[in-house]
């Protein structure tokens, strides 16, 4: 684990922070004045393919086309439910983007207040109307199960590279796992099971800044194995 | 404000009474990220002036017919603690605490990227715990510093600072007595970025001299809160250097 201590220090930005560095292009989290790049996020900066970044370290989720993400259902309409997402913008989901056959003013037969989904954000427009959809493989209705809210910065530490950190958890606690991108996150097994997975994640959130967190974790893991049922 | 009295501000050594410097500032301390339960917060002291600040948000906005389906709103609310003055000060907004938001909200205002977020609403708190003169330049200070804590997209953080006049000369920061028993109070905020003027007010009387005067001294100031302020945010993540994955 040598290469990790030598991994360059990522370079702490707050708003108004200058970021120009030669001929690099403004990307998220910066602004430009008078040709300069400034960043407009508390965040790291780093350079991806001539783009200057700041990727933040809190902040609210924004919803973008394509996220799945994890949501509570706070309204029923005759037509459509209300899903709340995690975002400043509450998501209308239309009976035309469910995978049932739904009569008009039968909305709560399918979801009723509280349900949580798992569903895909189909569009977004400029004024930040947001439309989620649960017609594709793989999105449905969630039953049974916790519910973690951590950041949604936090997300791709949760994920891990290519999936790791998630899938150790899964295969060492028996649990099934959905990671919202809007930072939920829904965890259905044994009961004593689950309590570990959320100790793990919650430690993931709280410890995301840090190096060699797949080992802690599963050192973590592994210590609560005697209480986990099989 | 220029109640008579016969106190003597500055001494033979030309110090105040509290022993600073015509164009010293009071001992600032700020720490951003106090909170456990708000979106972003802050902590600041400006010598025996302390401040809480909370941000929420962007968050949908209610009541409804304030949204503005173009921009995010900014609503603040400066509130004093009944026993932030030594006489209890009756709670509940007042002409003032209702000004002091206002304004607050306005300075914000110009440097949130409030385009990012239409219909939404970022809503700030500001409770005065204990207060000695300056409090609207603390409450600023820190709820800039709790908007960027809160992730909010800005293109600068507000420094803000008070000159006054008291015994006729030119003060940065004034304390209580000097504020209650001197001539004129001139709070200013900037954007440091730019230079652009925020919040600007007076109460009572300068020349115009003495005006401008009062206004370099206090840009100069707060250049130096500035700095106070981003290193407030940076120190919160000194050890949390996250690595990214790709």
């Amino acid at each position: 684990m040598e290469t990790e201590n030598v991994k360059p220090v990522r370079e702490v930005v707050v708003p108004g922070d200058l970021l120009n560095e030669g001929d690099l292009k403004a990307g998220n989290g910066t602004y430009v004045l008078d040709g300069k790049i400034y960043a407009s996020l508390l965040g790291v900066k780093s350079i991806a393919s001539n783009y200057v970044n700041v990727i933040p370290l809190g902040g609210r989720y924004m919803p973008h086309p394509g996220d799945s993400v994890v949501g509570v259902v706070i309204d029923i309409g005759p037509s459509n439910w209300l899903v709340e997402i995690n975002s400043p913008y509450p998501a209308p989901l239309h009976v035309n983007e469910v995978p049932w056959r739904v009569e008009f003013g039968d909305t709560a037969r399918f979801l009723n207040l509280g349900q949580v989904i798992l569903a895909k954000v189909l569009m977004v427009d400029e004024t930040m109307k947001v439309q989620v959809t649960l017609n594709e493989s793989g999105l449905r209705r969630l039953e049974g199960g916790h519910l973690v809210d951590i950041s949604h910065s936090k997300v791709p530490r949760v994920i891990g590279k290519g999936g790791s950190m998630i899938q150790m958890i899964q295969n060492m606690t028996d649990c099934r796992i959905f990671v919202g991108q809007n930072g939920r996150i829904w965890i259905d097994g044994e009961m004593p099971n689950m309590l570990v997975a959320e100790e793990a994640i919650k430690m993931i959130a709280a410890e995301a800044h840090t190096n060699r967190l797949t080992e802690r974790v599963k050192e973590l893991l592994e210590n609560r194995k005697t209480g986990l049922v099989e | 404000m220029s109640m008579e009295s016969d106190i003597k501000f500055i001494d033979e050594n030309g110090l105040r009474i509290d022993g600073r410097r015509p164009d010293e500032l009071r001992h600032i301390k700020i720490e951003a990220g106090v909170l456990e339960n708000a979106d972003g917060s802050a902590y600041v002291e400006f010598g025996k002036n302390k401040v809480l600040a909370a941000v929420y948000g962007p968050r949908e906005c209610h009541p409804r017919h304030l949204q503005n389906p173009s921009k995010a709103i900014i609503q603040c609310k400066y509130n004093m603690m009944t026993f932030s003055v030594s006489d209890r000060k009756r709670p509940g907004p007042d002409r003032r605490s209702v000004e002091i938001s206002k304004i607050i909200s306005e300075a914000l205002e110009s440097v949130v990227q409030t385009e990012l977020f239409p219909r939404a609403s970022i809503d700030v708190y500001m409770e005065i715990l204990q207060a000695n003169a300056g409090t609207r330049c603390a409450g600023l200070v820190a709820a800039s510093v709790a908007l960027a804590d809160a992730g909010v997209p800005m293109k600068d953080i507000i420094p803000a600072i008070a000159v006054g006049k008291a015994d006729g000369k030119l003060l940065l920061d004034l304390n209580k007595e000097e504020d209650n028993y001197g001539q004129a109070d001139v709070p200013m905020a900037i954007i440091p970025k730019t230079g652009e003027v925020v919040l600007l007010q007076m109460d009572g009387h300068m020349t115009q001299e003495e005006f401008e005067t009062a206004l370099d001294m206090g840009i100069k100031a707060c250049y130096e809160i500035y700095e106070l302020q981003k290193d407030a945010l940076k120190r919160r993540y000194a050890v949390e250097t996250p690595e990214v994955e790709e």
